[in-house]
């Protein structure tokens, strides 16, 4: 039932505008994948080119096997979930849930049969008569996704479904939405520009800038070892210092951040570009990893000054200056890292927590 | 009471003047549909009769041409609501560029004067037909037809207007997600964009229908040798004039007027609050429902129909002539007493002395009735001149 999907090469170009920038990836059958990026990174036209509304310009699209050039988006067994949800407004719930079927020339009797099924599946029971415009907006989520399972399709494409929804639902609809996916098994193919949606679902992740996809892998490796530096910027908060590679032996390196000593890091765990003595390099520290010393001598350790603090209740983001560099720092508030506002303070990170990459283009704020 | 101050009127003011000039002519004309006389007016009041409604039962040419009109107003919905929801579609998906000029073409012919439309459609239908040698019995040369290629220029035009500003709202996605469903192209459109647009093609259509049932001066040449309700119309107000126009104006008003009550009503109770005020009042629900509404004009019109084809004004019109016959026979009486014998108009004399002038005459009780235009008075005020 669930189809693999392979892009091979897939080229977009609108004119003189290369939307999608030679895409190459696997989706397995059943894996619930994200597309990670700004806006305008190309990752709504790499999902049109999924669906079939969208040809690439070079390069195959292959579901399950079978080269999708010149299939239209009717005959493909893909379904689309869109950012609107482009529920039909003139037709009830059921009919709405029911409209794939209809169009296949099901029986009326079996497609109101259908319908209470998908009903029953989203939770909301006998409620096919209503309209479209009586549900809560999680409610209409939940229909634009029973109506896309109606005829089973192989593969779910999921356009920033939940961007529409307040913080609350976002968050329920994200739990909901993997659960529907274990229980359906189908593979998902998830849209987001929303790193927390990105994170907290995917089996695996894109992430996309500009039309080329930076880089791919499981939440846990994006986020703990991005290879570019438009990863480590993008996905997550992060800080980051310009500095200059003294030494790297393939285990450890020394950076010069222009922070007193060298800081040491070490070397690209999960295959990151290698960097020779004298390269330039950009060094990313989360703000979580960044730490008040404890004692006098830890290694990597620089003085910084306090400017201002942001208080969240459970957290602390502060905001330190080194040497004329503001860097952000997460904290728990438990009532230990008291700062002196008026004093310098010693700062550090592990070499684990420290990523050294080639500099390059960053995420803007 | 308070006074309210000059300026706070203004707009009450305008708004009775207004009305007025919107419905004083249509009131006049309905008031002028019930009087006897035999030329469409208020003053002198003859008689209340119905007979006019009668006259038009049996109008046969207007008839005809309402029959003509009629066919032409279908004939032309069936052509323009397609092109014009066509033209709506191609504009509503073309680039920018394209759509500003497509936007002009297709809203020329409402530029165009309906005359040249008229005349055109007329030419070049017949250097078609020339080139085919057809027979002038071909469709070619037929008015129905002419007329209703001829109107379906421009009111496609305007049936486009309507669909656009539908269109406009629609969201594309629908057509997409359509799509995406496995809908096929056709299906997509018959089951998403349709019925998103029924009620711009409701509109459009009776835009269309009126605006064929009213159009003179494109018909006017397309029609050729036929007619059409407006063409006989035209004719009558051409060639002499009877208060069976007014009756015509009598149906249609009445038509528009019962069709607009049971819109209006028909909106009124799918409202919301409405619908919650008759939520547990059943009675009122019934009484309130356009259903209700649309037998009781219904039945009030029979009534009409049934009062006009059975109220009898003969013996008064039959009174009028008479009073009129008699009024004429004094008149002829006193001419002949009165022309031979210069002396008879000397009794009025001394009544019209001070005042002098055939003014007087008129204003005084005079033997020879009112009118001033009576050969009488002539005589009177040439004699009082001398």
């Amino acid at each position: 039932m669930t189809k693999e999907i392979s892009l091979e090469h897939v080229w977009v170009e609108f004119g003189e505008f290369t939307a999608v920038h030679k895409a190459n990836l696997n989706i397995a059958g059943g894996e619930f994948f994200s597309f990670l990026g700004p806006s305008g990174c190309g990752k709504t036209t790499l999902l049109r080119c999924i669906s079939g509304f969208q040809e690439p310009t070079r390069g195959k699209v292959k579901i399950g096997g079978e080269d999708m050039r010149g299939v239209g988006p009717n005959k493909r067994p893909t379904a689309l979930i869109f950012q609107n949800l482009a529920l039909f407004p003139l037709r009830s719930i059921a009919d709405n849930i029911a409209f794939p079927l209809e169009v296949r020339g099901v029986d009326k009797k079996t497609r109101r049969k259908r319908a209470d099924e998908l009903l029953e599946l989203i939770a909301l029971p006998g409620q096919g008569d209503k309209k479209v415009s009586e549900l809560s907006g999680g409610q209409k989520q939940r229909v634009a996704i029973a109506r896309a399972l109606a005829v089973e399709p192989d593969i779910l494409l999921l356009d920033e479904p939940l961007s529409a929804l307040d913080l609350k639902l976002r968050q329920h609809m994200r739990t909901e939405l993997r659960a529907i996916q274990k229980q359906v098994g189908l593979t998902f193919i998830y849209i987001t520009h929303d790193q927390g949606e990105a994170l907290t679902m995917s089996d695996r992740i894109a992430v996309m800038n500009k039309g080329k996809i930076e880089q791919i892998g499981d939440g846990k490796a994006i986020y703990d070892h991005p290879t570019t530096s438009f990863v480590a910027s993008f996905v997550g908060e992060n800080n980051v210092l310009e500095g200059t590679v003294l030494s790297n032996d393939g285990q450890k390196m020394q950076i010069d951040a222009g922070l007193g000593t060298p800081f040491t890091v070490e070397s690209h765990p999960a295959g990151g570009p290698a960097l020779a003595p004298g390269d330039d390099c950009h060094l990313f520290v989360r703000p979580e990893a960044l730490r008040i010393s404890k004692d006098e001598s830890s290694i990597n350790q620089f003085e910084s000054n306090f400017v201002t603090e942001e208080f969240e209740g459970n957290m602390r983001h502060i905001v330190m200056n080194a040497n004329g560099k503001d860097l952000k720092l997460s904290l728990i508030n438990d009532g230990t890292n008291a700062i002196d506002a008026n004093a310098p303070v010693k700062l550090d990170f592990a070499p684990e927590m420290g990523i050294a990459l080639k500099p390059g283009e960053l995420a803007s704020a | 009471m308070k006074m309210k101050s000059p300026t706070a009127m203004i707009p009450g003011l305008y708004l009775t003047l207004f009305f007025a000039y919107l419905f004083g002519p249509l009131i006049i004309m309905v008031i002028t549909a019930f009087n006897s006389s035999s030329f469409p007016r208020v003053s002198p009041w003859e008689c209340f009769t119905t007979d006019w409604f009668g006259k038009l039962a049996t109008d046969d040419k207007l008839l005809a041409g309402l029959g003509n009109s009629l066919l032409i107003g279908v004939g032309v919905v069936c052509v323009a609501i397609p092109i014009g929801l066509a033209a709506a579609i191609t504009l509503s998906q073309v680039g920018p560029k394209l759509r500003a000029a497509l936007y002009t073409i297709f809203i020329a012919p409402i530029l165009v004067p309906g005359v040249v439309i008229g005349l055109s459609t007329l030419i070049f239908w017949d250097r078609i037909g020339t080139l085919f040698n057809a027979p002038y019995e071909s469709f070619f040369y037929d008015g129905t037809f002419l007329t209703i290629f001829g109107q379906v220029t421009f009111i496609a035009a305007y049936s486009m207007l309507v669909f656009l500003s539908r269109i406009q709202r629609f969201d594309t996605t629908l057509t997409e997600a359509a799509l995406d469903m496995g809908a096929t192209p056709t299906q997509a459109f018959v089951k998403v964009l349709l019925p998103f647009m029924a009620p711009a093609i409701g509109s459009a259509t009776v835009l269309a229908f009126l605006a064929s049932l009213e159009n003179y001066n494109t018909t006017v040449f397309t029609i050729v040798s036929s007619s059409t309700f407006t063409t006989v119309l035209s004719s009558k107000v051409r060639y002499g004039l009877d208060p069976s126009i007014s009756a015509v104006a009598v149906i249609i008003i009445a038509i528009t007027l019962i069709g607009a009550i049971i819109y209006e009503c028909r909106n009124r109770y799918n409202t919301k609050g409405w619908a919650h005020v008759i939520a547990d009042r059943p009675v009122l629900k019934i009484a309130t429902h356009p259903g209700t509404v649309a037998v009781i004009l219904g039945l009030l019109a029979l009534a009409a129909v049934v009062f006009i084809q059975n109220h009898d004004s003969s013996a008064c019109t039959a009174q009028i002539l008479e009073d009129k016959r008699a009024l004429q026979q004094k008149l002829m009486e006193e001419q002949s007493l009165n022309t031979p014998q210069q002396t008879v108009p000397a009794p009025t004399m001394p009544n019209l002395g001070p005042l002098g002038g055939d003014k007087g005459g008129a204003s005084a009780p005079s033997p020879f009735g009112n009118s001033i235009f009576s050969p009488e008075n002539l005589g009177t005020s040439a004699s009082d001149g001398q």
